[in-house]
């Protein structure tokens, strides 16, 4: 919320300059998010008059003036407004001068061959409005103060502050709360607000009441005939533009001047647009009004608005309506001042989507013992500028005044703030808030009607401890355990860890890429996706199903910047019907490697891909030796490239293999790229078994190799060869690799040769012929189950 | 028998003057066999040593002994130094050119946000803080109404929710992307019992998205739930980690009162920051002309109501919580200024502001890296 140091003032009394005053601010808990000082920039322009002007000697539009400006001889000034004449008292700028409005630092300039030594400024040239018709015209009674500094002439040297008000504190929606909260805080005197009754004879002009004693249960108001609708006074003006407001009219700035001042929106109506009665009702299934933001609204019942017998006025609390808006022609009028319920406020404002000044500080809760002082502040403003004559007012329904009591325990603040408070400086803090203190050792503490955030004794501790500041409250250690601290990371943990390290070990750069993807992408893994109701874009539409589509978003556009060699990782979530799972993703795109002279930039293949994956499992903990193999991995993948690694074939650990062209082309990829995934969750844990390792002696006899080759049929599986034939003798047979796949001369058609390379390990005596021709034997019949033959 | 002696003398010196001049290993090895060999000059002559005398044999053997051993070594010495000379000249023609630059091990990298989340688990494990975690996909009772959010809050408005559909509730409560990572208090809160003491690092979800602020963002939560905890626990334990985690003693905290639903009282936290080189370095003296203060997080007591919807009883129980931007802590510490890259996998910015697999954050290296 923005206000001005001297609109400040009007309620606080204070000899505080303004650094204190927002040093105090933040402390409090008015976080100061800026000030600005228009008058800084402009504290060089001066007040000057014109003593002649005649026509440019070259120039049609251009004038020379001759302007006293109040020190020195007059100067000679090239003007091109059309309202400079000679007499004129204006704002002058000379040589040296920063005129923000134009961007330039004046010098002494040519113009059209005619020296000129400064300028006459308009509003815009100022920045004070974006008026450019003519130069500043300050009208004769300035005549007398020329010489003078224009802006401390103007009063425009009042330094704007802008504070954040957090929901809790709808009090200090208005000039007058913050100046309460100050003055509480020790920084001068919050002065007593004058509110004069407002004597009427003459009946309101209509009917007003509340049909919806749930949504508004107080409608106050009265109408004011014989209005003329001018532009509100210089001196309020001022303070709306000074905070960003745009002067729309005396009627309309009234209202937003009291809502500024006092946090307390009030609506006024052009009574010659109402019919008999005003008052407020649930809206209408399927009712629409149009209102001030141009737009228009469908309504429901669980809207409150004002209306008349005839249409919607007003969505209540929140935006009146165009159609009954006060124009300049608008002689009679009535003034609204109501209360709405905050939560009803707030559902319609998430409803319709439409925030306002008003809704803000409706749906936090206005003071609701403010009507009638915010009625009268509004009808006495209006009477005096605008004139007229006020009706009695008319008070429909009541608000909610019942106070709450909360008892309090100054003990608390110690207990609970960390921060001990004498009793009767506690009790000071909160009397100077405004709340009743009643009792001795525990109080009984009465909440004032501007602060429904104040709940519980929490709150009060909070009250007290603002005040205090929380940089009173000492440090204190928090209490730890005896010795070393104990681990505290999880197994699981303890595993996403290793696997993310052990990733980059092996060259992957970790990415962190949206949790969202386009919906498109999301089908391609054949998950349903969750899909948001309110995308912040159509390509983050869905939460991800599958790591791979973001990876290979990222990868593309690595690619597009030339990346000769991609290889990510990813660990995250997929976000899945029923769960989240985490998941590392893996993407391989471009060469394995850059060009080299020994060799190099050949595509990565899917055995890269199976490599890494592997190689993760490994460090994740899972068997790798144990793992199965099935061809059946998610469509995302090529379907003769790409398998499910599993503990069953239900349990799948990973898959890998080299995107399908449908894949590659849907996201818009070049290939080959290979990818994989590994289901962290997936990986059984290892059972805990301490810091001890089994037993082991290195063997003292070498191990023996015999190498082994096999046909199979072209389309059984090499690796269940292997692995049969790893099996084939637990007691000796420790390795078994392959170590060539042959096809071609030799070998028939449809078949092709495995030659595999076992390492024996004997025990404490070297094998005998016998023993070789055992073990060869045993691993020649696991090669049969597997379909292999031994070649003769 | 009158057989003339043989001149050992002279055998020796031809012999000596046929090896120094074998100009290889070839021509030595003629020589070897010519002297050594089964049918060589001296093999001869020992074999003549049966046929004497034992009285002459004690003369002549060590003669004709002595001259195999002479001539047997002077063949090894000769030989060695022959492949020396083949192995200085084999060498010669072996030179490569070392200029030219190896295969390179791809490097890999750890992002800054997986970084700097294991240097916050390594401060508050030291402080006794173990990690949590939650759902992102959260439902309304625990992202709002457990958090003392209830659906008119003008805070949720605040909160730029992401949502689901209707068709996607579950229980009958509306889903969401989780505003911040305060929902895995209540999850903690719910299913441990106190004293509690976790930070709750995880992936958080706004509708927001410009300069400084990209619709997915990190968090830490704090939560520490025990007996007589007060505010003067909270402000030590920030300023520990805040310290910690900089790596630096001069650092100032300075508490604002501020608002949050789910603490009371609450509290945000600037920390003070000088001016080096024009980047904002966290430490010094914020009162200085070119210091100032910056907010890094926010926190409060957990607010009685959050503590009663969890089941605990609030009159046993109390504590601190807080929350605080995770890639920010990343940006602070370590200088990016761009958070959209955070999150555009580009290489050239993962490999700059990457980590290395060996920067492994401990206390006793410490955890900067």
């Amino acid at each position: 919320m923005k206000f001005t140091l001297g609109w400040l003032k009007e309620h606080l009394d204070t000899d505080a300059d303004l650094d204190t005053v927002l040093e105090t601010l933040t402390a409090i808990g008015l976080e100061v998010e800026g000030v600005e000082n228009p008058g800084e920039q402009l504290g060089e322009f001066r007040i000057a008059k014109v003593i002649s002007a005649e026509k440019h000697p070259n120039a049609d539009k251009l004038q020379l003036l001759k302007v006293d400006t109040g020190s020195g001889d007059p100067v000679q000034v090239v003007c091109g407004a059309p309202n400079a004449r000679a007499g004129m008292v204006g704002v002058f700028a000379g040589p040296g001068t920063y005129v923000p409005g134009i961007d330039v630092t004046l010098g002494a300039a040519k113009i059209r061959d005619v020296e000129s030594f400064g300028m006459m400024c308009s509003e815009r040239e100022l920045e004070l409005s974006d008026a450019h018709d003519g130069v500043i015209d300050l009208g004769d009674e300035a005549a007398a103060d020329v010489g003078e500094s224009y802006v401390s002439w103007a009063g425009l040297d009042d330094p704007v502050i802008d504070i954040a008000i957090t929901p809790n504190r709808q009090d200090c929606m208005g000039v007058y709360g913050v100046a309460r909260d100050l003055a509480a805080a020790g920084l001068g005197t919050l002065k007593t607000l004058q509110v004069t009754d407002i004597t009427a004879n003459i009946p309101c002009s209509i009917e007003i009441r509340t049909d919806d004693p749930e949504g508004c249960p107080a409608f106050f108001g009265r109408s004011v005939s014989g209005v003329s609708n001018t532009a509100s006074p210089d001196w309020m003006q001022k303070r709306l533009r000074a905070i960003g407001q745009k002067p729309i009219s005396a009627l309309v700035d009234i209202t937003n001047y009291i809502m500024i001042d006092h946090g307390r929106p009030l609506h006024v109506y052009d009574r010659a647009k109402l019919g008999k009665a005003i008052f407020a009702r649930k809206a209408q299934d399927g009712e629409r009004v149009t209102v001030l933001n141009g737009k228009s609204y469908t309504l429901d019942p669980s809207i409150t608005v004002i209306a008349d017998e005839n249409a919607v006025h007003d969505i209540g609390g929140i935006m009146g309506g165009e159609h009954s808006s006060v124009q300049p022609e608008t002689t009679d009028i009535v003034i609204e001042c109501a209360y709405f319920t905050p939560e009803r406020i707030a559902l319609t404002g998430q409803k319709l989507g439409l925030m306002s000044d008003a809704r803000a500080r409706f749906e936090r809760g206005v003071d609701p013992a403010f009507l009638n002082d915010g009625l009268a502040i509004a009808t006495q403003l209006v009477l005096d500028i605008c004139g007229g004559e006020a009706s009695i007012k008319v008070e429909a329904g009541a608000p909610p005044l019942e106070t709450s009591a909360v008892a309090y325990d100054p003990e608390l603040c110690a207990t609970l703030g960390g921060l001990s408070v004498p009793i009767d400086k506690q009790r000071a803090s909160l009397e100077a808030l405004g709340f009743t203190v009643k009792g001795d050792g525990p109080f009984a503490v009465s909440v004032p009607s501007w602060r429904r955030d104040i709940v519980g004794a929490p709150d009060l501790v909070e009250e007290v401890l603002r005040l205090e500041g929380l940089d009173a409250i000492p440090s204190v250690a928090l209490p730890r355990a005896d010795g070393v601290a104990t681990p505290t990371a999880s197994p699981e943990q303890k595993r996403e860890r290793k696997v993310r390290r052990a990733a980059a070990a092996r060259g992957l750069n970790e990415a962190i890429t949206w949790s969202f993807i386009p919906e498109a992408e999301a089908a391609l893994s054949g998950e349903s996706p969750w899909i948001l109701a309110n995308p912040i874009s159509e390509d983050m539409k869905v939460m991800r199903t599958s790591m791979i589509p973001g990876l290979a978003a990222a990868a593309k556009r690595n690619a597009d910047r030339g990346a000769a060699s991609i290889r990510l990782f990813e660990i995250g979530r997929r976000y899945l019907a029923e769960d989240e799972r985490p998941t590392l993703g893996l993407i391989l795109a471009g060469a394995q490697d850059a060009r080299h002279w020994q060799g190099g930039g050949a595509p990565f293949n899917v055995y890269d891909a199976k490599a890494e994956i592997l190689a993760l499992l490994d460090a994740a903990g899972a068997p790798t030796a144990n793992l199965q193999l099935f061809g059946d991995a998610s469509p995302i993948y090529h379907p003769g490239r790409s398998g499910r690694l599993c503990l069953g074939p239900k349990k799948t650990l990973a898959e890998f293999g080299e995107l399908h062209p449908a894949t590659l082309k849907a996201l818009d990829l070049g290939g080959p790229v290979m990818a994989a995934e590994l289901y962290l969750d997936a990986v059984p844990m290892g059972r805990a078994s301490g810091h001890m390792r089994p037993a082991f002696a290195p063997p003292a006899l070498q191990g023996v190799k015999r190498d082994f080759a096999f046909l199979l049929d072209s389309d059984t599986l090499a690796g269940d060869l292997l692995r049969m034939v790893s099996g084939a003798d637990k007691q000796t047979l420790v390795d078994a690799r392959i170590f060539d796949i042959f096809t071609g001369k030799g070998v028939e058609d449809g078949k092709k040769s495995v030659a595999i390379e076992v390492t024996l390990q004997p025990g404490e005596k070297s094998f005998t012929e016998e023993e070789l021709k055992a073990i060869s034997d045993k691993v020649v019949k696991a090669a049969e189950k597997a379909g292999g033959m031994l070649r003769g | 028998m009158d057989q003339q002696k043989p001149d050992l003398a002279q055998l020796n010196t031809d012999l000596r003057a046929a090896i120094d001049v074998a100009a290889g290993l070839d021509a030595l090895d003629a020589v070897r066999v010519h002297a050594l060999g089964k049918n060589g000059v001296v093999t001869g002559l020992l074999k003549t040593l049966g046929k004497m005398s034992p009285e002459e044999r004690q003369v002549e053997g060590p003669k004709i002994n002595g001259l195999r051993t002479e001539i047997a070594g002077a063949i090894d010495s000769k030989k060695a130094a022959l492949e020396a000379d083949l192995l200085t000249t084999r060498l010669s023609s072996e030179t490569l050119d070392l200029s030219l630059p190896p295969k390179e091990m791809p490097k890999g990298s750890i992002h800054p946000v997986s970084q700097v989340m294991d240097e916050l688990a390594e401060i508050f494990a030291d402080l006794g803080f173990a990690v949590a975690t939650g759902p992102e996909i959260e439902d309304d009772w625990h992202n709002f109404t457990a958090l003392n959010i209830p659906e008119t809050h003008p805070a949720r408005a605040m909160h730029d929710t992401f949502y689901f559909g209707e068709d996607q509730q579950r229980d009958g409560q509306p889903m969401m992307l989780r505003t911040h990572t305060s929902p895995v208090q209540i999850r903690t809160m719910t299913s441990e019992k106190p004293p509690i003491r976790i930070i709750a690092p995880g992936r958080t979800y706004r509708s927001d998205s410009d300069a400084t602020h990209t619709p997915m963002f990190h968090q830490v939560e704090g939560l520490v739930i025990d007996r007589n905890i007060h505010m003067g626990h909270l402000k030590w334990t920030l300023e520990t980690f805040v310290k910690a985690f900089f790596e630096r003693d001069d650092i100032v905290l300075r508490l604002r009162p501020s608002y949050f639903p789910f603490t009371e009282p609450s509290a945000e936290v600037d920390v003070g920051y000088s001016l080096k080189d024009g980047k904002r370095i966290i430490g010094g003296d914020p009162t200085k002309e070119d210091g100032g203060w910056m907010e890094i997080l926010g926190s409060g007591m957990v607010n009685r109501r959050v503590i009663e919807a969890c089941g605990l009883d609030p009159d046993e129980w109390q504590g601190f919580a807080f929350g605080c931007g995770i890639d920010r802590l990343a940006m602070l510490k370590y200088g990016m200024d761009d958070l959209r890259a955070f999150f555009d996998g580009d290489l050239r910015w993962i490999k700059h502001y990457g980590f290395s697999v060996l920067d492994v954050p401990t206390l006793s290296a410490g955890v900067g890296a």
